[in-house]
């Protein structure tokens, strides 16, 4: 019996098998250098059997950081390494990885990746290649505003941990998964090729006893979705995850509505040099918008500047060293002083409330190393919000910014991102381990569930933080001052905003 | 077939030398083979009516529209007639069965683990079931079956309800891992007389509504294979079964038609257990299932008031 199973799976591996897809790219030779071996005649004839259908268990559109982030996950679990899985993406940069160079300037486009994440990468692998490359660990934030009235200083011993999060360009992060993939034995196949359209195909209570539609030779595939993509290919899987990003094709084509708006802000994002290692996560509040500076390593530093759009062009184009020295006013004296030590009797304020003083509310206020230079272009991204109201029905799932676009505040969308595919990748798990189609709604939705809780809360956090921010009116400064204050000296309060922050799942006020 | 399924036998070192062939003509092997066409299929030279099986070998003395029934059953013909109206929507996730779809997972959980401890296979493979001959007794549209033929095993579903088991045939026959399930319109006691035999036998919220339950455990234990087992589901016959089950289920939340259940004729657990034994079943873990209306999802508890379900292994002769 087992003979016979074995050479069933055998006939049905061979017969699904995929069409081999070579790039010119070195990166994408290698990955497809797994099928090398096999003959590829053997492939081609059976492919011309199968009518040249591609079928996998799940499409993965879009290979993104979060994309790539599922695949990993995917290929580590014992329940769902098996699957064969394809990934779609148009963008050629998939296949041509980057080489990275230690010794360039960082590139601009970076995430601040929380402890929850770091413990993702190493679960599946993938931190590895993180640690070969540039990357920085911090283990102290301050958080301050422009009126001079509140300052909080955050430190990972605060919540027991050793950092509080590390700061990785994408291109990084991209590419350590992109390792992380190659180097298992995951059966995939790279599409370089964009989505065209998709038919998500009628739901078996529909289909009822409709047996004209049962007598195509396609009644197998009636369980699957069909992609067609812009190379004229069409494949069918069980599950189309949409990892395309904010502007999601996917989401588009299934249907999903959104809710969002857009902020009338754009962020200002490149990198800096200093003279010193910067060791602290900055954010300091200022009328227009936050401006945030991040440690990157080899004296570098990350900026991601909130401003209205007129200003953040002025800013991008206006000459270097203007923009060095609006930064390091933005950082330190400019639109107002730094906060008093005299604010102590603020805290007082809590006193009653306080249980133990944390740590690093002794520290004192300190002022961010100057920026000496620009080491990289300045980029300007427009801020929205917009969160897709349903993340998955039948063979549909999004995951990423396909579910959910965030103001880049605290770096979280990237993490919000990543704890979606985590998720996602335990649910299949669930559902195979149970026998469940994975395509299967029920399975499906309870992914959504879980993760609409978590993303709205963040998201609601976020877009809090954003309009208390940019509103300029006396009473409400004092009392965004009295939060921060109060946060620096109420510890508990205090580690649940970090903790929270640093991607431990937990309602910040209600655990 | 037959041959692989002796090959089996002897690999598990378990029984038995019965052979299985199909006795019963098959007037319509021709509609079968349409609806089986299957690209995919593991076997697209050796036709589906291989099976060893007859899917219509009944069809005529236990069709529900025939009316009563000629061979001995412990059904309840009313019962039938019931399930019969309904048919069409057991794959709606939305639909009448909504309440057996939300569940699913929990029973399987279950049944997983007990079944994976039992035969001592590997927890963490996605076909840990691989080499398990399973029949499920009372499948319905097979919303239990799909899941254990996904789990690897050699799946045979039967229910008395005709409709159910086109159904059934139709919607596995989407995928070409379901596919190779046998459905059969026959009863329990019908496999017993041609003397199947399963590693595992498993009727899930089906012994409640039998007219004779432990005539039904009789002959569920007759399929089983000595230290095979078996698995049943029911719901309690508890004041709070009466309450969430019945008024609850059927009258407020309108989860279930009006009328599906019987508070009479539930089984307490210490009951099952009981006619159980008398069918020469040991019954080794008892779990119940509690639903939780916030997260809207079943799980597994020592709380066995309501849902509860069994699983018990055949004492060897």
């Amino acid at each position: 019996m087992n003979r016979v199973i074995a050479r069933k799976l055998a006939a049905n591996v061979s017969r699904l098998k995929v069409r081999q897809e070579y790039f010119c790219t070195d990166a994408a030779a290698r990955v497809s250098g797994f099928y090398r071996g096999q003959s590829s005649q053997e492939h081609k004839e059976k492919n011309d059997f199968a009518n040249n259908i591609q079928q996998y268990d799940i499409a993965i559109v879009g290979g993104g950081m979060v994309g790539m982030a599922l695949a990993c996950s995917l290929a580590s679990m014992p329940l769902t390494k098996h699957l064969n899985v394809a990934i779609i993406d148009g963008n050629p940069a998939l296949g041509s990885r980057v080489s990275l160079n230690k010794g360039d300037p960082p590139d601009a486009r970076v995430s601040t990746v929380t402890p929850a994440t770091i413990s993702l990468f190493k679960d599946v692998g993938a931190w590895q290649y993180i640690e070969q490359n540039r990357h920085a660990y911090f283990d102290k934030m301050q958080v301050w505003d422009y009126t001079g009235l509140g300052y909080t200083r955050y430190n990972a011993r605060d919540i027991n941990k050793e950092v509080l999060g590390c700061v990785v360009e994408n291109k990084v992060l991209h590419d350590s998964l992109l390792s992380c993939i190659e180097t298992s034995d995951f059966q995939k196949t790279f599409h370089p090729s964009r989505l065209t359209s998709m038919t998500l195909h009628p739901s078996s209570s529909s289909m009822g006893m409709d047996s004209t539609l049962l007598k195509t030779p396609s009644s197998s595939l009636g369980h699957l979705a069909k992609l067609e993509l812009s190379d004229g290919k069409s494949i069918f899987a069980k599950l189309v995850v949409g990892a395309d990003g904010g502007k999601s094709r996917v989401r588009e084509l299934a249907g999903f509505k959104t809710t969002g708006w857009n902020y009338s802000q754009d962020a200002v994002i490149c990198t800096v040099e200093h003279s010193v290692e910067n060791q602290c996560a900055w954010q300091r509040f200022l009328p227009a918008g936050p401006i945030a500076l991040l440690p990157m390593g080899n004296n570098f530093s990350n900026i991601v500047w909130t401003m209205n759009p007129k200003e953040a062009m002025n800013r991008k184009l206006m000459n270097e060293d203007d923009f060095v020295k609006d930064t390091n006013a933005a950082l330190d004296y400019g639109y107002g002083p730094h906060p008093k030590s005299s604010l102590l009797e603020m805290g007082d304020m809590f006193s009653w409330l306080r249980g133990d003083v944390t740590l690093s509310a002794t520290e004192g206020f300190e002022v961010p190393p100057k920026v000496v230079k620009l080491a990289s272009e300045r980029m300007v991204f427009p801020l929205s919000l917009k969160h897709a109201n349903d993340y998955a029905s039948k063979h549909v799932v999004l995951i990423g910014d396909a579910a959910h676009t965030v103001h880049p505040l605290a770096g979280q969308g990237v993490n919000m991102g990543f704890g979606d595919a985590l998720a996602l990748s335990r649910v299949i798990a669930e559902g195979i381990a149970v026998g469940i189609d994975i395509g299967e709604v029920t399975m499906l939705k309870k992914y959504e569930e879980e993760r609409k809780r978590e993303n709205i809360m963040m998201m609601a956090i976020l877009d809090g933080f954003q309009k208390a921010y940019s509103v300029d009116f006396g009473p409400l400064n004092l009392l965004r001052a009295a939060v921060l204050h109060g946060a620096n000296y109420i510890s508990p309060l205090k580690r649940n905003i970090i903790s929270y922050a640093s991607g431990d799942q937990r309602l910040p006020l209600f655990s | 077939m037959a041959s692989k399924l002796l090959n089996h036998c002897h690999l598990r070192a378990l029984c038995s030398t019965h052979v299985f062939s199909p006795r019963f003509p098959h007037p319509t092997r021709a509609t079968l083979t349409l609806l089986h066409f299957r690209p995919f299929s593991d076997a697209p030279s050796s036709p589906p009516p291989e099976k060893p099986q007859s899917y219509n070998n009944t069809r005529n003395d236990i069709g529900m529209e025939k009316g009563p029934t000629q061979t001995p059953s412990s059904l309840k013909e009313l019962e039938l007639v019931k399930f019969a109206s309904i048919a069409e929507t057991w794959w709606d996730s939305e639909g009448p069965f909504k309440p057996l779809h939300v569940m699913n997972p929990t029973r399987l959980a279950f049944i997983r683990s007990t079944l994976c401890r039992h035969f001592r296979k590997d927890p963490n493979s996605s076909r840990p079931f691989e080499g398990l001959k399973i029949v499920d007794v009372g499948c319905g549209g097979g919303i239990l079956s799909e899941p254990l033929a996904r789990m690897g095993a050699a799946v045979t579903g039967v229910d008395a309800v005709e409709k159910n088991i086109k159904i059934a045939r139709l919607h596995a026959d989407l995928d070409p891992v379901t596919s190779t399930i046998e459905y059969c319109c026959t009863t329990a006691e019908r496999l017993v007389e041609e003397e199947r035999k399963f590693d595992a036998v498993i009727s899930l919220e089906v012994i409640e509504h039998v007219a004779d339950p432990a005539e039904f455990c009789k002959s569920l234990a007759a399929l089983t294979i000595p230290d095979g087992a078996t698995v049943i589901s029911t719901i309690n016959r508890s004041m709070r079964a009466y309450a969430t089950a019945i008024i609850g289920a059927e009258y407020i939340l309108h989860w279930l038609p009006k009328g599906t259940h019987q508070w009479s004729s539930f089984l307490t657990p210490e009951e099952l257990v009981l006619i159980l034994e008398r069918a020469n079943i040991t019954v080794k873990e008892l779990a119940g299932f509690v639903y939780n209306p916030f997260t809207r999802r079943w799980s597994l508890s020592d709380d066995i008031s309501v849902n509860f379900i069994s699983f018990g292994t055949k004492n060897a002769q």
